[in-house]
């Protein structure tokens, strides 16, 4: 059977579940060990990419070239990655710097119906012969038509396979199968997945997309990311080699790294909590939890009916700034009410 | 490729075809009322258009050509009708008619105005850039209108930073503002195809502002695309750092700011705050357009397109003294 890469996010995503205060100890022991492994890449850098560190969505207690410097040093076979949203990095304060500190393979992201924004930067990597994907986010957001064209707009630019992006987890097996197959059927280069775990699908939306063509599958160690977290790589490592697939990394290295490194590090056990599946049924970004419950704090409302509010409100990655004004919106009295009481005592 | 030679001007007035004599005319002791500086648009997509729309309800310019590269495109047709003097040869044509304008609006991309910056100083025009090129100076009406006049080219910005340099500054000027940071979120169905292939120039150009006219020491830009439908109106956040904010002398810096920049763009607003949570001043500004070419909702148009004209209308006021 053919071979599933697995492109690990666990220094990405992960910084997300962390508040992006990933420490240059956990970057350097981490690389270490999932080099030994055999992991085919690890992304690196602040859960929004490079560039991304922000008051929008939070800001890193290591600068990009901190944490990018660092993986470098512990990485001799496992390629260094990065990941980059247009509009959040550009090429001169930030692909510049990247490659520069040594990362050898990208993914550019975009929310899933603007692949144009990303040409410039795929077609400018390419040419500087880097290995690159490109990335379509909140894939659940558009018709599979829509998908179907952006990837092929991506593939166009010269991007070497294109993942789409289960960010809010709000995927059904069925979506993944229609997605995921399409895009298998009509382009020529890779396709791989990025699923994450709010409604606890992570691991068999993963399968699904395998069974369907996917060949790459993005996620993390303990599931360790954003929101609900991600795709668990250690029980989908488990499940697909009992299903006979050949796989390039140690299930018992990663299970190892899992437990010693990965797990002291989570703020948090991993259940499946109220605001996480509310987010995913919502279908908003996961990374928005942090600002959501800060907001819901501040303005004394309640995280969910905030994540109910954005999912009516269809806001995309990197809108983090509609958080405020909903909560402020939500804490204000509800002026209708009296209006329609006083018409009522007046009759 | 020449549709209609620029002999005389002609406008829509009240629904009617008006004609206007040529102002060499006028030079030889004909004396005129409706005086106009006669401006070139390049570019006839979505910012040329509505650029257009703005500049037939001038006092003081007048469109002397409509220049586009491509015979089909829409832009084209709809000046053609409205009687605007059009052509497909774009800057070739200036260099062949260098009389036809004074004031070029260059409204192609930011790859484009760098081939044409040069052409248009050799010919003496003076250059209002709306693509992110950042070949001449930024310019901003509210902060630095007066500088502009000056220069023989000067550039717009992006619509980003039209909303939020005139607040950095305001920020900077009472407060000591530490790191400041922008969101500016548009409909993708107004970001046109020159907006998608110019996101890198668009979001460095908007940085570079808040720094060098908004007078930050530390800045960064995000800039999102929102495919939702209905359209989203064009939305800008900005955060700044501050140790111990006076926030009435903030507040009342950032309201005089939205009136004085209503007065070129009507639909500028503050949405929310300035409020200070979590630890960051946060002020959200929406724009919403005038609806001269594209609907409501593309505020990021109307807000440069705006500017410009302010830009332009001010120079030939100057010119008409």
């Amino acid at each position: 059977m053919s071979k599933i890469r697995f492109f690990d996010a666990t220094l990405r995503d992960g910084s997300h579940a962390v508040r992006h205060q990933l420490t240059g100890e956990f970057i350097s022991s981490y690389c270490e060990a999932m080099d030994q492994a055999g992991m085919y890449t690890i992304v690196v850098g602040h859960g929004n990419g490079l560039g991304a560190s922000s008051l929008q969505v939070g800001r890193s207690l290591l600068s990009d070239h901190d944490m990018l410097s660092t993986a470098r040093r512990c990485l001799k076979h496992t390629r260094l990655g990065a990941y980059m949203i247009p509009g959040f990095g550009t090429i001169r304060d930030n692909l510049i710097p990247a490659m520069e500190d040594g990362v050898e393979l990208f993914k550019l992201g975009c929310h899933c119906t603007e692949a144009d924004t990303t040409r410039q930067h795929i077609e400018y990597l390419r040419r500087e012969g880097k290995e690159v994907y490109g990335v379509l986010m909140n894939y659940h957001m558009t018709s599979t038509e829509r998908l179907l064209e952006e990837a092929q707009k991506m593939q166009s630019y010269g991007a070497q396979g294109v993942i789409l992006m289960d960010s809010a987890g709000a995927s059904t097996p069925e979506m993944v199968r229609r997605s995921i197959g399409t895009l298998v059927e009509h382009l020529y280069v890779l396709v791989g997945f990025h699923p994450h775990n709010n409604m606890g699908l992570a691991v068999g939306n993963a399968y699904t997309a395998i069974q369907e063509g996917a060949r790459i599958i993005d996620g993390t160690l303990r599931g360790f990311g954003a929101g609900a977290g991600n795709v668990q790589l250690e029980a989908l490592s488990a499940l697909l080699i009992r299903e006979g697939y050949e796989l390039r990394q140690d299930l018992y290295a990663m299970m190892d790294v899992s437990e010693k490194l990965v797990r002291p590090v989570m703020p948090e056990d991993r259940a499946l909590t109220d605001v996480s599946i509310v987010s995913g049924m919502a279908g908003v970004f996961s990374s928005f939890k942090t600002q959501v419950l800060a907001a819901a704090g501040e303005f004394h409302v309640d995280p969910r009916d905030i994540f109910m509010e954005l999912g009516r409100r269809k806001v995309v990655g990197g809108q983090e700034d509609m958080v405020v004004a909903v909560a402020e919106e939500l804490s204000r009295p509800v002026h209708g009410d009296t209006e329609s009481y006083m018409l009522e005592s007046l009759t | 490729m020449l549709y209609n030679p620029p002999r005389a001007q002609l406008r829509i007035s009240r629904g009617f075809l008006v004609r206007e004599p040529l102002r060499h005319i006028r030079a030889q002791g004909e004396r005129i009322k409706m005086e106009k500086v006669r401006a070139g648009i390049l570019g006839t997509g979505n910012i040329g258009t509505d650029l257009l729309m703005k500049i037939l309800r001038s006092d003081v310019i007048s469109c002397g050509i409509f220049a586009g590269q491509n015979p089909d495109s829409k832009g084209i047709a709809r000046a053609r009708e409205l009687g605007v003097p059009v052509t497909c040869d774009s800057i070739r044509y200036i260099e062949k008619y260098p009389d036809c304008c004074e004031i070029v609006f260059d409204a192609t991309s930011a790859k484009v105005h760098a081939e044409h910056a040069p052409i248009l100083k050799r010919l003496g025009k003076y250059a209002i850039d709306l693509t992110p090129a950042h070949v001449g100076p930024f310019c901003v009406p509210q902060v630095n209108l007066d500088q502009a006049m000056d220069l023989p080219n000067v550039n717009c910005v992006t619509c980003g930073g039209q909303a939020t340099v005139p607040i950095a500054r305001a920020l900077t000027q009472v407060a000591d503002v530490k790191y400041l940071e922008v969101v500016a979120t548009i409909s993708s169905k107004s970001a046109g195809a020159g907006t998608r292939n110019n996101i890198d120039e668009f979001t460095q150009t908007t940085k570079d502002a808040l720094i060098e006219l908004g007078g930050c020491r530390d800045a960064k830009a995000i800039i999102i695309l929102n495919p939702a439908e209905p359209p989203i109106t064009m939305r800008n956040t900005v955060y700044a750092l501050i140790d111990d904010p006076d926030m009435d002398l903030i507040r009342r810096a950032i309201h005089r700011v939205e009136t004085e920049l209503k007065r070129y763009v009507p639909g500028y607003r503050v949405v929310l705050g300035p409020i200070l949570e979590n630890g960051r001043v946060t002020t959200t500004i929406e724009v919403t357009g005038s609806g001269d070419f594209l609907p409501a909702y593309a505020g990021n148009l109307d807000i440069i397109t705006c500017a410009a004209v302010e830009i332009a209308e001010s120079y030939a006021r100057r010119r008409l003294l």
